[in-house]
């Protein structure tokens, strides 16, 4: 299962989309929006995708993931729109006859999520905002340049 | 031919609008259509930034070529999760 949606998030919803008998193992992981960055105070985040292309992109990964661990199944959920301090963004969760492959395949589905999925993050503060992972991407500060890293959940 | 070109997230906001019109000549790629978007939209990217491109909802490559109804979208870098 795979959903891009303006609604909040239920990680036992997505996790029930993954469960059976045969699964040994459920490994499910939320990424939640933080409070700061650089001590800075974030007072919201709001998340903006190219729907479509996310879509595509997110079961590309749910596919290349089940066949690379032998994972029975994998949902991935990513909210978009105005997301609150302390709300969940993602989900993503994986099933698999041992636990092993199911913590590997969710932390490969991360990754990959961040480094390639179009959907963008914009930390709102007190006073301005920033698109997150674009520092390298500065118009003002080129010389600034350093490799996108990916942030924690 | 006349390609549609998308903006998100920064783009959308440093080109300070959804999407452009371009008129490209036939066997124009996606490099052309970059540099194209550049000079109509400088300040979008600085030049030593590689501008991401995803055509029909895939990434593309520079050599690339368009064709008329493509669907063109910058990408800038995603941070998603």
């Amino acid at each position: 299962m795979i959903e891009v949606t303006h609604e909040p998030l239920d990680p036992e919803a997505v996790t029930r989309k993954v469960v059976k008998d045969t699964n040994g193992a459920v490994v499910t992981f939320l990424g939640t929006t933080r409070d700061n960055f650089e001590g800075k105070r974030v007072i919201t985040l709001e998340y903006e995708a190219f729907e479509e292309m996310a879509v595509k992109k997110l079961e590309e990964i749910r596919q290349g993931l089940m066949a690379e661990f032998q994972i029975e199944d994998i949902a991935i959920a990513h909210r978009i729109g105005r997301v609150d301090i302390g709300q969940i963004s993602l989900v993503v969760a994986v099933a698999s006859p041992h636990r092993k492959e199911a913590f590997l395949a969710c932390h490969e589905a991360v990754d990959r999520l961040k480094a390639t999925v179009p959907i963008w993050k914009k930390e709102i503060y007190e006073d301005g905002s920033r698109w997150v992972a674009c520092e390298d991407h500065d118009f003002h500060a080129p010389e600034a340049a350093a490799p996108v890293t990916a942030e924690d959940g | 031919m006349e390609i549609v070109v998308r903006f998100f997230a920064l783009y959308r906001e440093r080109a300070a609008c959804n999407s452009h019109l371009l008129t490209l000549s036939e066997g124009a790629t996606v490099a052309d259509m970059t540099s194209e978007i550049r000079n109509l939209f400088p300040r979008l990217a600085p030049p030593e930034v590689k501008i991401v491109v995803a055509v029909n909802a895939d990434y593309a490559e520079p050599g690339d070529l368009l064709h008329q109804g493509d669907d063109v979208c910058l990408i800038p870098p995603v941070s998603g999760g």
